[in-house]
């Protein structure tokens, strides 16, 4: 019984012929949704089974495969996938950003800048930008054959009359390679500058949607808006409270229930790292505090 | 008469050979004009290039129908090699195949000829696969687009030798257009539909 029950990464190998084959196209054409035969996973729809059926077509054997939930190593989501790989392709598995070859991640972008050996794998809930505005699946697809995306300019404009900024605060609709309009998955705005000419592949996968789309490395990525209104990535306005980060992406986390809270990064890696590196907040666990107690009394 | 004993192996190891072929493919994809190796290798048929082969192993199957130009068609070696180790239907109609080999440059048809996917459904186009001279000497050519920091350069020595030229017709065409994959033994270069080439003479 210790005989590996499935074939490598999972999927048959028909299966991946088919989902490579969608990735070419995808790559080919970038923005654009690939209608690919999605699988049943061994995983409920909504836990990144277009991700991972992304991931299991390209995984080799020499990949360090990382996998983000929300930009943490350490969730429920991260931890099954990361283990589902180690188990089904035997491939070692790392949570530093820059030691993996393949990323899979869940609505976030690594803070540690992305290089060009490396292949960022998105989960995608709804693919379709225009699908909460227009739900007929015909009538979207002709108006990405047409780049009509007006509807889409109107859907920021009432968020600019009804509240005098876009409150579109993710899933923030970008414009790929002056052609596409498409959506980065429910990444914050925060990272949606990150996929302009980043110099990694992105590849971006809907399991029960059943779509596969792409950046190419390199691509010009602009997110919609308006010359009097202009996009601006958004961040809580303080620092992190573990690592002191000023230019991190931050969780709030609700501490008591008497109104306490705190920022911390989002990106655990990059959070664990800068206090690796000495790096320190206003709330760090005791170990940082002495050590700061101790340098100030010399 | 061949029989299946005297037919060119496949991979040694179909799993991580076919991944390994992928990547390399989708690298090249991925940034035009770059030249990726084909490391796993398989028996290649008559005419047909190593990296043909496993390029081939890697991504046909009987959902790829398969335009052959005539100089593959011809060789019953590739016929029953292709038939065996993939099992792609062999299509007459260009523009109905998922894939289109070429050996000889030469003699390649027009693009129009084969499926250019349509403005609904781009991706319903042929990957056409030209097996060229070289990869890494001859003309120089300028590439720009998405997958390329700035500018990319590639030597090649390719037949038709207006084949830049006529894929400018990718320009007028996109989201529609045709997507091509060079190879010259264990070398390929990729050439998709968003890439804008110059040449530089030689």
């Amino acid at each position: 019984m210790n005989a590996p029950a499935y074939n490598f990464a999972y999927l048959d190998e028909q299966t991946k012929r088919m989902i490579r084959r969608a990735i070419l196209k995808a790559i080919a054409i970038p923005g654009y949704q690939v209608p690919f035969a999605s699988r049943e996973m061994p995983m409920p729809y909504g836990w990144g089974t277009g991700g991972v059926q992304v991931t299991a077509a390209i995984l080799g054997p020499q990949d360090v495969l990382k996998v983000i939930d929300q930009g943490s190593d350490d969730t429920t989501n991260a931890i099954s996938i990361r283990k589902f790989f180690a188990k089904t392709a035997g491939v070692a598995t790392t949570t530093a950003t820059d030691e993996a070859t393949v990323i899979q991640t869940r609505h976030r972008i690594p803070e540690t800048a992305l290089n060009e050996n490396q292949v960022l794998v998105y989960q995608v809930p709804i693919p379709e930008p225009l699908r909460f505005l227009e739900p007929r699946e015909t009538e979207t697809r002709r108006m990405h054959a047409l780049a009509e995306y007006g509807l889409m300019h109107v859907k920021l404009y009432e968020d600019i009359a009804r509240f005098g900024h876009i409150a579109t605060a993710y899933a923030y609709p970008v414009k790929v390679n002056a052609r596409y309009v498409m959506d980065p998955s429910p990444t914050p705005k925060f990272d949606n500058p990150k996929m302009d000419n980043c110099p990694a592949l992105q590849l971006f996968g809907a399991g029960r949607e059943k779509r596969i789309y792409a950046i190419p490395p390199y691509t010009q990525v602009v997110s919609l808006d308006f010359e009097d209104h202009p996009f601006e990535p958004y961040r809580f306005n303080a620092p992190c409270a573990l690592c002191g980060a000023e230019n991190s992406y931050l969780d709030e986390i609700v501490t008591d229930d008497k109104g306490g809270r705190m920022f911390v990064c989002s990106d655990t890696d990059y959070c664990e790292g800068r206090q690796a590196a000495g790096h320190h907040g206003s709330l760090s666990a005791a170990p940082y505090r002495e050590k700061a107690q101790e340098a100030s009394n010399g | 008469m061949t029989t299946i004993a005297e037919l060119p192996p496949g991979f040694a190891d179909k799993v991580l050979s076919a991944q390994s072929t992928f990547r390399s493919v989708m690298d090249a994809m991925a940034r035009p004009g770059s030249v990726q190796r084909i490391v796993p290798m398989a028996g290649a048929p008559g005419p047909m290039m190593r990296g043909t082969a496993a390029i081939a192993l890697t991504l046909f199957d009987h959902d790829t129908p398969l335009w052959l130009d005539a100089r593959m068609a011809e060789s019953a070696d590739v016929t029953k090699w292709l038939k065996f180790h993939t099992g792609a239907p062999v299509v007459q109609d260009s523009s109905i195949a998922s894939f289109a080999l070429v050996s000889n440059g030469g003699a390649l048809p027009s693009f129009e000829s084969f499926a250019l996917g349509t403005s609904e459904y781009p991706d319903r186009s042929t990957t056409v696969i030209i097996q060229v001279e070289s990869l890494n000497s001859g003309r120089s050519f300028e590439l720009r687009g998405p997958g390329i920091d700035g500018v990319a350069a590639l030597q090649a020595s390719i037949k038709p030798f207006d084949l830049f030229e006529r894929l400018h017709m990718n320009e007028a065409l996109f989201p529609r257009g045709i997507d091509v994959v060079l190879v010259a033994d264990d070398a390929v270069v990729a050439i998709p539909r968003t890439t804008r080439i110059v040449s530089k003479g030689s």
